[in-house]
C-alpha cells in the first residue's frame, strides 16, 4: 500500500465519481449523498486541524449512529488521526476511560450523552477539545449546525487531506480486558485496507448494492458495513440500537430497505428466523448473508435457511485484532441431521494461517492447535500496553509477527479450519467479547461482594450463558434485581451474567484458588 | 383490574427472570430494562406473554425504555390498549 491510500480513499474516490449517489439512509430520519457526505467531512476535517488535531492524534466519539457519527469517522481520517468509537449505551464510565486511556484530542458527542460522560472525564482530569452535537437532529443535521456554530466564532481555514501512511493508524476499537478494563486495538490503514480490499475481491459489492450496518461502530464488523460499502458507491442503511435487536421490526426494515448485503452477528439472525414473520414479506433483494462474532447454532441458522433460501450465506471468523481471517461459504439447505456447527473456514487469500501447539511448534494436520495468523490485516498492537502486545504474538525464526489468536482448532486436508474453544477465559456473546474476568472486576467493585467468579455455558437460546457466583460481606446477600441494577450501571450489557448465585464462600483447590470446576458443576 | 395484570405480569417476570428472589424486591417502580433484568431477548419473551395474556398487540416503538421499563408503565400500556382486561 502506497502513501496517501488510506481508509478514506476509497470513499474519495467513489464521491468523486458519483457525488449525487445516496451513500447512507437514516430510515425514517434522512439521507445523505456522497458529495453532500464528502462536503461535511472536509469541514469536520479543517475544524479538526484548527482544534490543534494533527495526523497521528486520536478524536473520540460518542454519538448514536448516525450520518453524523459516519460524518466524524471520515473527516477524523482526512485529518489525519485515527478515530475512536465509543458505545453511546455503555456506563459514561467505561466509556471516559477508554477516551481517557487513548489521550484523544477531541471528541465529538452528542448533546444528549454530554453532562454524565463530561463529569466522568473531568473526574479523570481529562479534558479534550469537545464538538458538541444536537441529538434531535437527524441526517447530518447535527454535525452541520455545530460547524456552523464553531464557525461563527472563527471559521475554520480549508485544509488538504493529510495522506496516511500504510503504518499510521486509521482506529482504535476497544475490547473486554481480562484484567478488567478494556484494551484499545490499534489497526493501521494498511491493516483496514488490507481488509476491505479482501471483501471486494470476496464479496464483489457493487454501487447497486443496499449494505446494512448493524454493528455498532465500536463493534470491529462496522469496518466491512462502513467501508467496503462507501469503497463501491453502494448505499448503507443505518440500523439504530433501539431496533437491532427488535427482530420483527428489523424484518420489516430489511425488507423495506431492500437491504441486499446483510452482516451481523449470529445472535439477530437467530431471533429474525424465529420472531421475525420473514415468510410475510419479499427478501428478494438480499443477495448475501454474512455473519461473524459467535457460533451460528445449527438448528437456527437451518431455520434461517429455510425461510429464506435465495442469498449465499458466509461465516466469517477473525477476531479484533486481524478482522475476518477466515471464511466460509454454508450452502443451503442445512441437513436436518446434522448438528455440528459449520467450519470457520480457510484462510483469507492475503493472509497466511497456521495451527500450532503451547511452542509454537505446528501440528501435525488435522490435530488440535491454536490458530496463528500473519499478514497485512494483523493489528500493531494493544495501545499503551507493550507487555499484553507482545505475549500477543508468536515469533519464530523467521522474526514474522504471528498473532495468537487464543482460538483452538483443527485444519482438514483442504485447509479449512474448525474452531474447538478457547484456551483461555474469553466468550463470545451476541458477537461481543467477553473476558470473564471483567465481570470479575466488575463485580468486585459492589460493595457487598467479597468473592466473585465467573463461569460460561453454550446456552442453545443465548448462544453462550453466564453465571456469576458470589460471597457476600453481610449476612444478608444483596438482592437479585439490586446486583442486576449494578451490572447495569457498572458493565456493558451483555456482559450482565444471567444468573447469580450467592454461596457461603466459593470454592478452592488445594492451592486456595477459586475452584472453577467445581463452580462448573454446580450449575 | 389493574392490580390483576400487574400481579400476573409480576408473577411471570419472577418466574422467568428472577428465579429465587424474594418478591417483594420487585416494586411497581422497579427498572426492568434500565436496571439490567430485562435483557433484549427477554424482553422479546415478555412482550409476546403480554400480547399473548391480555389479546393485545404492542407497537414497536413501545418496546422500549419509555413504555415498558417498568411495571406501571407496563400495565398503563396494557390498559389503554384492552380496557376490557380483568
Amino acid at each position: 500500500m502506497a502513501a496517501g491510500a488510506g481508509l478514506e480513499q476509497g470513499f474519495i474516490v467513489s464521491a468523486r465519481q458519483r457525488p449525487q449517489a445516496t451513500a447512507v439512509v437514516e430510515p425514517g430520519r434522512g439521507t445523505i449523498t456522497y458529495g453532500a457526505l464528502d462536503h461535511l467531512s472536509d469541514r469536520l476535517r479543517d475544524r479538526l486541524s484548527s482544534l490543534g488535531v494533527a495526523p497521528g492524534d486520536r478524536v473520540g466519539f460518542c454519538v448514536r449512529k448516525s450520518i453524523d457519527s459516519i460524518a466524524t469517522i471520515l473527516g477524523t481520517l482526512k485529518a489525519g488521526a485515527a478515530y475512536v468509537p465509543v458505545d453511546p449505551q455503555a456506563p459514561p464510565s467505561r466509556a471516559a476511560y477508554i477516551l481517557d486511556n487513548c489521550e484523544v484530542k477531541v471528541i465529538v458527542v452528542e448533546s444528549g450523552l454530554a453532562e454524565r460522560l463530561f463529569a466522568e472525564l473531568t473526574s479523570l482530569g481529562a479534558a479534550p477539545a469537545v464538538i458538541l452535537l444536537d441529538s434531535d437532529k437527524n441526517a447530518g443535521a447535527g454535525l452541520r449546525e455545530a460547524l456552523d456554530l464553531l464557525d461563527r466564532a472563527s471559521v475554520a481555514p480549508p485544509m488538504d487531506s493529510a495522506s496516511n501512511k500504510p503504518t499510521d493508524l486509521a482506529y482504535i476499537l476497544y475490547t473486554s480486558g481480562s484484567t478488567g478494563k478494556p484494551k484499545g486495538v490499534m489497526l493501521s490503514h494498511e491493516n483496514a485496507v488490507g481488509f476491505v480490499d479482501w471483501c471486494s475481491e470476496a464479496f464483489t459489492p457493487t454501487a447497486a448494492d443496499r449494505f446494512s450496518s448493524h454493528a455498532p461502530f465500536h463493534f470491529d464488523l462496522s469496518i466491512l458495513d462502513i467501508h467496503v460499502c462507501l469503497k463501491h458507491g453502494a448505499a448503507l442503511v443505518l440500523i439504530g440500537e433501539e431496533i437491532g435487536k427488535d427482530a420483527p421490526r428489523l424484518a420489516q426494515l430489511i425488507a423495506d430497505e431492500k437491504i441486499s448485503i446483510w452482516y451481523s452477528a449470529p445472535s439477530i439472525l437467530a431471533l429474525l428466523g424465529q420472531y421475525g414473520n420473514l415468510r410475510s414479506r419479499d427478501y428478494s433483494a438480499l443477495k448475501q448473508v454474512l455473519f461473524a462474532g459467535e457460533v451460528f447454532a445449527v438448528k437456527h441458522l437451518r431455520t434461517l435457511c429455510e425461510l429464506l433460501p435465495q442469498p449465499r450465506y458466509f461465516n466469517l471468523y477473525g477476531p479484533t485484532e486481524t478482522n475476518v481471517c477466515t471464511y466460509y461459504e454454508v450452502v443451503p439447505p442445512v441437513p436436518p441431521d446434522r448438528t455440528k456447527p459449520y467450519p470457520i473456514g480457510a484462510i483469507c487469500s492475503h493472509l497466511q494461517g497456521r495451527v500450532v501447539d503451547e511452542r509454537g511448534v505446528d501440528v501435525t494436520r488435522g490435530a488440535e492447535g491454536e490458530l496463528i495468523v500473519a499478514g497485512a490485516n494483523v493489528m500493531q498492537g494493544y495501545w499503551a500496553l507493550p507487555e499484553q502486545t507482545a505475549k500477543s504474538y508468536f515469533k519464530g525464526a523467521d522474526d514474522v509477527p504471528w498473532y495468537r489468536t487464543g482460538d483452538i482448532v483443527t485444519e482438514d486436508e483442504t485447509g479449512c479450519y474448525t474452531y474447538l474453544g478457547r484456551r483461555d477465559r474469553m466468550v463470545k456473546r451476541r458477537g461481543y467479547r467477553v473476558e470473564l474476568g471483567e465481570i470479575e472486576a466488575g463485580l468486585y467493585r459492589h460493595p457487598n461482594v467479597k468473592e466473585a467468579a465467573v463461569v460460561a455455558f453454550a446456552d442453545d437460546q443465548a448462544g453462550v450463558s453466564i453465571l456469576a457466583f458470589l460471597s457476600s460481606r453481610e449476612e444478608k446477600p444483596t438482592s437479585l434485581i439490586a446486583i442486576k441494577r449494578f451490572c447495569a450501571e457498572n458493565l456493558p450489557l451483555y456482559m450482565i451474567p444471567d444468573k447469580f448465585t450467592w454461596l457461603d464462600s466459593l470454592p478452592k483447590t488445594s492451592t486456595d484458588k477459586i475452584d472453577y470446576q467445581r463452580l462448573k458443576a454446580m450449575r | 383490574m389493574s392490580d390483576s395484570v400487574m400481579q400476573k405480569i409480576k408473577d411471570y417476570i419472577m418466574s422467568e427472570f428472577l428465579p429465587g428472589e424474594d418478591p417483594d424486591e420487585l416494586t411497581p417502580t422497579t427498572p426492568l430494562i434500565s436496571g439490567g433484568i430485562l435483557d433484549s431477548i427477554a424482553t422479546l419473551k415478555l412482550v409476546v406473554f403480554i400480547e399473548e395474556q391480555f389479546g393485545v398487540n404492542l407497537l414497536p416503538h413501545e418496546v422500549d425504555k419509555e413504555h415498558i421499563d417498568n411495571l406501571d408503565r407496563i400495565v398503563l400500556l396494557v390498559r389503554s390498549k384492552n380496557p376490557t382486561v380483568a
